[in-house]
């Protein structure tokens, strides 16, 4: 089955933990993710910026590792990600900012892939959200 | 065939970008030439009070958004009539001219309509 997976929540959130095991068991049962859409405080999670203590799990390396070792398509909207401040080094200089803080797998694009993998997909499953 | 998408939204207007980032969905949704339904329901009603003042919560108004959604042919939209009730709201003269009215028990009619839902 085809699955696409919508993330709402930021890294410390347990929601993006359970996104994260969802997603593992996924691809471990045989099946298929079209994409991984960040959204929302979702968008965080692709920050390289974020130091997690050493006794806790680092979950942005975790989501980081997972995305690149599975070569998945890792799309965190870019209007979200702008209002908080994640850019990548194009939009960092775009909008003369100082620093980027996202690199690859994760790739800065529009809602319409939200759409597009909605379409592409036999199932949407949303983590986070109010 | 297009699948169809079903937006819940349930935040008010004013507690943070939630209630517009759900409205972008839609939009953009509209603008593909999807189909595509939008629900309000618990506080997400409360995007739909008529001449909100949003300048002075140094906001952006989300009505022109709102009134946006019929040009970009999104023209599936409920609303919960419970949600409205519980709130004090009238359901006359809201917002969205082309409301569809539900009680809660036909919320899950309505999500069983749409192939895939998200909730926000």
């Amino acid at each position: 089955m085809k699955f696409a997976i919508a993330i709402f929540s930021a890294a410390h959130e347990p929601s993006s933990r359970r996104a994260l095991l969802f997603a593992q068991a996924v691809l471990a049962g045989g099946h298929e993710i079209v994409r991984l859409f960040f959204y929302q405080e979702g968008v965080h999670i692709a920050s390289g910026n974020i130091v997690t203590p050493q006794d806790e799990q680092d979950l942005p390396r975790q989501w980081r590792e997972f995305v690149t070792l599975n070569q998945l398509d890792g799309v965190v909207c870019i209007a979200a990600a702008l209002r908080r401040g994640v850019l990548n080094e194009e939009e960092a200089q775009r909008y003369q900012r100082p620093a980027a803080n996202v690199s690859a797998p994760w790739e800065l694009s529009g809602l319409g892939q939200l759409h597009d993998a909605v379409q592409a997909a036999d199932r949407l499953i949303c983590f986070g959200g109010p | 065939m297009s699948k169809s998408l079903l937006i819940i939204s349930r935040q008010a207007p004013w507690s943070g970008p939630g209630a517009r980032e759900a409205l972008d969905i839609v939009l953009a949704g509209g603008a593909f030439d999807l189909p595509i339904g939008l629900l309000f329901l618990d506080d997400g009603v409360l995007q739909l009070l008529p001449e909100q003042k949003a300048a002075q919560v140094q906001q952006k108004d989300l009505t022109a958004n709102l009134k946006a959604l019929s040009l970009f042919g999104v023209e599936d939209i409920f609303a919960c009539g419970d949600s409205l009730t519980e709130r004090g709201i009238s359901s006359v003269g809201l917002n969205v001219d082309t409301l569809q009215l539900l009680q809660t028990s036909e919320v899950p009619m309505i999500i069983d309509r749409y192939d895939q839902v998200i909730t926000l």
